[in-house]
């Protein structure tokens, strides 16, 4: 493996497995589902368990995988799983006991459409799912969505730093387009797997036996059956979700600073979109783009700030109307959000989004 | 000769296992788990393997097994312990990694996880007490209940009509080619123990061995589940369900 960046012309899927092997990943667990099985074939055919030692494991389902997730996370390793939204939707028990046991570790979501089996076409309709929890409790999890294979790629590392940071599973929220298509790519810089005793210094809270004999048991767990203590489990972990909110928002603006109307949208969505604009501003209409990176925590002041200036919010998802949600939380009313999506794994094309401006803009008008 | 002469350490003949902590055990009278939970203790604490261990527990009654052996240890939720186990022992090949699981856990929500793990022939050891019952959730029918035994979910008796048939998980993992020591024990007497006890180091010793997984069940009693007292327990136990779950070692890999 080549020490220095790397350029590579990747899909998505195949980026995501390549950062992985760089950033110092311990280990891989999945199961094979439409559209991301690239990522644990490429993992097979490049073999890291002969260079940098990290496992890779063809589990028997998404619920072994997620539940693999958890136990090697539990030990302090940088573990990953991917799958797509219907096995997402079956590892939603395991990704509530990771968050109430604080185990972190690394889940990406390359989306189809819904419900059910639904599609192996793209989708953004998990959003909801993502940014809520998703399983039984109060909890959440951090989530990025990228919009292009560099972002694939770049995000592994970021995912990987917060989940450890925080104590918390982090999610990249993909979707079949970005999984799929095909970009140049700078690969990350290759750092080696932590040792044992940097894995002991990092996570102190880990469940291994490392240095059992100097210290008391480690037990990762979610279980609490006292009520007080319970609580204040649980306060503990709004806590941290509150200063994860405080100090995580992550986002892109394009051409926001003097436009009238602009377009929020994420993934696949706000690469679209990026067209749309070009071709609003050739019909004279100033659009911006505000593409959240973090779904969760989500840049609500940043929209906020943005509703005092311009007349009208058009929310971009690939979806039946999920983000619009917490866009229009965000706007408290003070101008239109109107929303624009398409279903059953068909995307938008930039020339329906155009439309969607200029209605938006009439809208505003009146 | 005095009492304090006697109490000296050349004259100890028995001693709580030094990784068995003081916590009182939420075990009823007469449970099978707390012999077990002895066992394991005093088998990583004579392998040496303390700081090299990681114990997985279960949902059902040996849920709390991490408050009372002083070793690293992770909660998993209902049957998936030996998917948690197939990571840590991957991750750490050097750890002694063990599951400890009921037989609600391991033969029904968990079937599909302690198959494959053993396929896989994963170097671990998953430590399987069948009590023929659900204990923690007051006594339902188990997988593993036999053929017309009373329980709550089942207050007529097991009806294979019904209810289907008990579930033999120890012969379907001797069958597979991951498996290297597939045992079945139990703990009611003396002999017993010690057989157990000998079943479990076994099994650890292979796994660290990397010779593949290891499946150690142990026909256990409920008492609260069988509404029977200890004594009448063990004996039901011995009159009913050897019968069935036949004790002895189903697959040794040494001795093939």
């Amino acid at each position: 493996m080549k020490e220095e960046n790397e350029i590579l012309l990747l899909k998505g899927n195949e980026a995501i497995a390549r950062a992985a092997i760089r950033c110092g990943c311990d280990g891989y667990f999945g199961y094979p589902i439409t559209p991301q099985s690239e990522v644990l074939e490429t993992l097979a055919e490049l073999k890291p368990w002969e260079t940098t030692g990290m496992v890779v494991v063809q589990a028997e389902s998404e619920v072994a995988s997620i539940n693999m997730l958890y136990g090697g996370g539990g030990t302090g390793k940088r573990v990953m799983t991917s799958s797509a939204s219907p096995g997402i939707a079956l590892m939603q028990e395991g990704i509530s006991y990771m968050a109430g046991a604080e185990v972190p570790g690394l889940i990406v979501n390359v989306q189809r459409g819904g419900p059910g089996l639904g599609t192996i076409q793209p989708s953004q309709s998990d959003y909801n799912q993502a940014t809520r929890g998703g399983g039984n409790g109060d909890y959440n999890v951090i989530v990025l969505a990228p919009a292009s294979v560099q972002e694939m790629a770049d995000f592994v590392d970021l995912a990987f730093t917060l989940a450890f940071k925080y104590r918390n599973p982090a999610m990249i929220l993909s979707d079949g387009v970005i999984g799929q298509m095909m970009e140049k790519v700078v690969l990350p810089p290759a750092k080696p797997r932590r040792t044992e005793e940097e894995i002991a210094r990092e996570c102190p809270w880990a469940s291994n036996g490392h240095g059992l004999k100097q210290r008391k048991p480690q037990v990762i767990t979610s279980l609490e059956l006292q009520p007080d203590i319970m609580e204040e489990r649980n306060r503990h972990l709004q806590a941290k979700y509150k200063l994860i909110q405080e100090n995580e928002v992550r986002y892109e603006t394009h051409c926001t600073d003097d436009a009238d109307y602009v377009i929020v949208a994420f993934g696949s969505a706000a690469r679209i979109s990026q067209k749309a604009i070009e071709i609003a501003h050739e019909k004279g209409l100033k659009v911006g783009l505000f593409r959240p990176i973090t779904l969760w925590p989500f840049p609500e002041k940043e929209i906020r700030e943005l509703s005092h200036r311009v007349k009208g919010f058009l929310v971009v998802e690939i979806n039946a109307g999920q983000m619009v949600f917490d866009v229009r939380l965000a706007a408290e009313g003070r101008i239109p959000v109107n929303q624009y999506g398409r279903l059953g794994g068909i995307v938008p094309s930039p020339d329906e989004i155009v439309d969607e401006l200029f209605k938006l803009a009439e809208q505003a008008k009146a | 000769m005095t009492r304090e002469d006697i109490i000296q350490p050349e004259n100890l003949v028995y001693q709580k296992p030094r990784l068995l902590n003081d916590m009182t055990m939420h075990y009823c009278p007469g449970c099978s788990h707390g012999v077990v939970h002895k066992l394991i203790a005093e088998v990583i604490d004579e392998m040496g393997m303390q700081d090299h261990s990681i114990g997985i527990s279960p949902v059902g009654c040996g849920v709390f097994a991490y408050r009372y052996i002083d070793i690293d240890w992770q909660e998993a939720a209902h049957g998936r312990a030996p998917a948690l186990a197939t990571a840590c022992k991957r991750l750490w090949p050097d750890r002694l990694v063990f599951t400890y699981q009921g037989d609600g856990d391991l033969a029904a929500i968990g079937t599909a996880e302690t198959i494959h793990a053993l396929n896989r022939g994963e170097n671990i050891t998953i430590i399987y007490i069948n009590n023929a019952i659900y204990g923690m959730t007051g006594g339902q029918m188990a997988p593993t209940t036999l053929e017309g035994m009373k329980t709550v979910t089942c207050p007529y008796g097991r009806d294979p009509k019904i209810h289907g048939y008990p579930l033999n998980m120890s012969e379907i993992a001797a069958q597979l080619k991951g498996t290297a020591y597939v045992s079945r024990q139990s703990v009611h007497s003396v002999p017993a123990i010690r057989k157990a006890k000998k079943a479990i180091r076994k099994a650890f010793e292979l796994s660290m061995q990397g010779k593949g997984s290891n499946l150690i069940e142990i026909v256990a009693t409920c008492s609260s589940g069988w509404k029977l007292p200890p004594v009448k327990a063990n004996k039901w136990m011995e009159e009913n369900m050897f019968d069935f779950y036949k004790v002895g070692d189903l697959k040794d890999i040494d001795k093939e």
